[in-house]
C-alpha cells in the first residue's frame, strides 16, 4: 500500500507567536520552526500501515527549502522519501490555493491508495486542507481519524469530534486526516536519522508540478487578512488564598455552582 | 561542528528528555525506582549502540555526539546517563582490543541493548589505586578461577557481561603488567549484593560482586592475551572521564536552566529576582561555568576521535565539569531561596547527584594527580 503523508513546518506550537503587522500574516522567522506535532502522528499512522501491509510512505510537504529540517524529520522516524514543493511563488497561498497545488502533485504520483494528513496545522488552524485535497482529487475524506483499519482495498475509520464519534467506511484511495488521539509518534532512531540522509528527496517548482504562478502565492488568494484583532485576555478567574482553609473555600465554591 | 545528522540525534534526545523523562523523574527518583520505560526508550533511539560500528552496530557517533547525548540524558536525570555509560566503555574496550570472536560474541547485542555490559574495576580495600586490585584469577587448565570482590559495580545486576579488572600475575613487576581484564558472565560462583544505599544516583543499582572460585574460560582475556588489562583500562577510562564529565555538564545545565526561569518567575521587592544583583552574578557565573566546561569536554573528545592521547584531557573535563556542576547546582538551591531545599522542586535532587561525578571515575583527587604528571612528562602544556 503506497501512502502519501501530507506534513507542514510550523513555528514551534510551544513558544510565542506573532501576526505580521503589515499583512497580519504569522510571523514565521521569529520562531523555530518544527514539523507539526500533529504530522508526526500522520507519519506514525502512515509507518503503522505499512508495517502492516508493505508499501511505501511518501511524505510531501509545501513550503520554503528551510521545510527540508521538517522532511528529515518524517524520513528519519521511516518515511521512505519525500517531495517537497518549495517556491517562492507558493508564499501567502491560501488554504484553497494549497489544496489545489498538493493534489496537483498528489497526481504525479504513481499508485497512490491512501493521503494522510493531520486534521489541521498548529499555525494557520483553518483545518480544511485534508478535505479540499480530497475535494480536489474526488476522494472519499475520512476527516478526525481516530483510529484507521485497512482490509483489502477498503478503509475503515472512527472518526471522533466533540461532537461525537462514528464510524466511516470508504474504498481506497482515499484522504484521512488523523486526529491528535490516534497515536503517539514514534522518536527517530539514530538509525533512522543517519539512513535519512540517503533518502531520495524530490524537489519541485511550481513549473515542475504544473501549477501556474496565477493560481499560486497571496496575490490570487482567495482569502485575506483584513484586519487583526487579539484574542482578549483570559478574565481573571476567582481567586482562592489559602490561609489554612483553601480546601474548603475551593469547596465552597464549586458547592456554589453545583458541581458538587 | 557536529554534521546534521548528529545534530539532529542530540536534538532527539533533547526532546525525548523533555517530553519523556522531566515529567516524570521526581517521582521516580524519589522513590528509587528503576527507570525499566524509559531505558526501553533508550534502546529502542539507539542509545546502546552509540559506539558500535558496521558489522555488528548501525549508528555510531563521534565522541563529540556522545558526549553532548550524555549530557542531554544527564540534563533530564543523572542515573539514565549511568545507565549507560559504562557500557559504551566496554563497547570501546572490545572494539579497541577485543579478539574478533569476542567482538562477534558481544558487540551486536551490545548495540541493540539486549546485552548491557559494565566494568568492575573498585574494590572494597581500595578505589582508585587501580595496580593494588587483589581479584585474582588463576590460570586452571582451559579456564580462570577468580575470587576476589569488586564494589560500586554500577547496573551490576542487570549487565550481561562484566569487564572484570583483576590480576593474573599477581607477582609481576611492574604491577601492571599482571593486570587483564576478563570478559564475565553471570555464573556459578558469581554473587552480587543488595544495592547500596546512596545520596543521589537513584533508580539504577549499584552493588557489590563477590567471586569465589568462579569460573572463565581461557578465551575470556579481553585480546586473549593477558597482561595488558591495565593499559587496555586507561585507554576505556579516557572515554569513562569524558562520559562522566558529561553527566556533570548535564547536571549543571539542567540546575541552571532551572534557576533561569525561576529567578524570572519569582518577584521580590517589586523585580524579578534576577534584576537583584547578587542573584543575576549567580546566574552569569554558572552560565559562564557550564560553557567552560562544555569547551573542555569537547577539546577532549575531538582529541580522543584525532588519535591523540587525552587523558590528561579527559581528566582537565572531568575535573572541571564535577567542580562546578557541584557549584551550579549549590547556586540553584540558593536561587531557589527555601524551594530549593525543598523535595518538590528538582534542585535537590542536582544537588545530591552531583557530588557523584567528583568521586566516581576517579576522584578528582587522582584526577588532579593524573593531571600533574602529565604536565610534567610533557613539558607543560602546549603552545597551540
Amino acid at each position: 500500500m503506497n501512502i502519501v503523508v501530507l506534513i507542514k513546518q510550523v513555528p514551534d506550537t510551544y513558544s510565542e507567536r506573532t501576526l505580521r503587522s503589515a499583512d497580519g500574516i504569522l510571523d514565521r522567522s521569529a520562531t523555530d520552526p518544527v514539523l507539526d506535532e500533529i504530522n508526526e502522528r500522520a507519519v506514525e499512522a502512515a509507518l503503522q500501515l505499512k508495517e502492516a501491509h508493505g508499501g511505501e510512505v511518501t511524505v510531501l510537504t509545501m513550503g520554503p527549502d528551510k521545510a527540508s529540517d521538517a522532511i528529515r524529520k518524517a524520513l528519519s522516524m521511516g518515511a521512505d522519501q519525500a517531495v517537497h514543493l518549495s517556491d517562492e511563488a507558493l508564499a501567502g497561498s491560501c488554504a484553497v490555493q494549497t489544496a489545489r497545488a498538493l493534489a496537483q502533485v498528489i497526481k504525479t504520483l504513481p499508485g497512490v491508495d491512501l493521503i494522510l494528513a493531520g486534521n489541521g496545522a498548529s499555525d494557520g488552524r483553518v483545518a480544511a486542507v485534508p478535505a479540499m485535497v480530497a475535494d480536489v482529487l474526488d476522494l472519499p475524506a475520512l476527516t478526525h481519524a481516530r483510529q484507521i483499519t485497512v482490509d483489502g482495498t477498503t478503509v475503515t475509520v472512527r472518526r471522533e469530534t466533540d461532537r461525537g464519534a462514528v464510524g466511516l467506511t470508504a474504498e481506497l484511495p482515499a484522504v484521512i486526516s488523523v486526529s491528535e488521539k490516534i497515536n503517539e509518534p514514534r522518536y527517530p532512531s539514530f538509525k533512522g536519522i543517519m539512513a535519512a540522509k540517503k533518502k531520495p528527496v524530490s524537489q519541485l517548482s511550481t513549473a515542475d508540478a504544473g501549477i501556474s504562478a496565477a493560481d499560486a502565492g497571496l496575490a490570487s488568494a482567495l482569502t485575506k487578512v483584513t484586519s487583526v484583532t487579539p484574542k482578549p485576555p483570559k478574565s481573571a478567574g476567582q481567586k482562592v488564598t489559602d490561609d489554612g482553609d483553601g480546601g474548603a473555600q475551593i469547596a465552597a465554591y464549586l458547592v456554589a455552582q453545583k458541581l458538587i | 561542528m557536529l554534521s546534521t545528522e548528529e545534530q539532529a540525534v542530540v536534538e532527539t534526545v533533547a526532546d525525548w528528555v523533555d517530553r519523556e523523562v522531566r515529567p516524570v523523574v521526581r517521582d521516580m527518583e524519589h522513590a528509587n525506582t528503576y527507570p525499566e520505560k524509559l531505558i526501553e526508550q533508550m534502546k529502542e533511539m539507539g542509545i546502546y549502540g552509540l559506539a558500535i560500528p558496521e558489522p555488528w552496530g548501525d549508528a555510531p557517533v563521534s565522541m563529540p555526539c556522545y558526549a553532548l547525548v550524555t549530557a542531554e540524558l544527564s540534563r533530564g536525570w543523572m542515573s539514565l546517563a549511568g545507565a549507560m555509560g559504562g557500557h559504551t566503555v566496554v563497547a570501546k574496550l572490545l572494539l579497541a582490543f577485543g579478539t574478533r570472536e569476542q567482538q562477534d560474541r558481544y558487540l551486536p547485542k551490545m548495540a541493540t541493548g539486549e546485552i548491557r555490559a559494565t566494568m568492575a574495576l573498585t574494590e572494597p580495600g581500595g578505589g582508585s589505586d587501580l595496580q593494588a586490585i587483589t581479584t585474582r584469577a588463576r590460570r586452571d587448565g582451559d579456564s580462570y578461577v577468580v575470587s576476589g570482590a569488586k564494589t560500586w559495580i554500577t547496573n551490576a545486576r542487570r549487565s550481561g557481561l562484566i569487564a572484570l579488572l583483576c590480576k593474573t600475575d599477581p607477582d609481576a613487576r611492574p604491577r601492571h603488567k599482571g593486570v587483564s581484564i576478563l570478559l564475565v558472565e553471570h555464573g556459578p560462583g558469581l554473587t552480587v549484593s543488595k544495592d547500596l544505599p546512596k545520596l543521589g544516583y537513584k533508580g539504577v543499582e549499584s552493588c557489590e560482586l563477590v567471586f569465589e572460585d568462579y569460573r572463565a574460560p581461557a578465551g575470556a582475556v579481553l585480546g586473549g592475551v593477558e597482561g595488558h588489562g591495565f593499559a587496555q583500562m586507561m585507554k576505556g577510562l579516557e572515554t569513562g572521564r569524558i562520559q562522566v564529565a558529561s553527566r556533570a555538564l548535564g547536571v549543571a545545565r539542567a540546575a541552571f536552566d532551572d534557576a533561569l526561569a525561576y529567578a524570572q518567575q519569582r518577584e521580590s521587592f517589586g523585580k524579578a529576582i534576577w534584576k537583584h544583583q547578587s542573584v543575576g552574578n549567580y546566574l552569569a557565573e554558572s552560565a559562564t561555568k557550564i560553557t567552560a566546561a562544555r569547551q573542555l569536554i569537547l577539546y577532549a573528545a575531538e582529541r580522543f576521535d584525532a588519535g591523540q592521547r587525552c587523558d590528561m584531557e579527559a581528566g582537565m573535563a572531568k575535573l572541571f565539569a564535577s567542580e562546578i556542576a557541584m557549584q551550579v547546582a549549590l547556586d540553584a538551591v540558593r536561587v531557589h531561596g527555601g524551594y530549593g531545599y525543598s523535595t518538590e522542586y528538582d534542585v535537590e535532587r542536582y544537588f545530591r547527584d552531583a557530588p557523584l561525578m567528583i568521586v566516581g571515575e576517579g576522584t578528582n583527587e587522582i584526577q588532579r594527580n593524573v593531571i600533574a604528571a602529565q604536565l610534567v612528562k610533557r613539558g607543560g602544556l602546549d603552545r597551540g
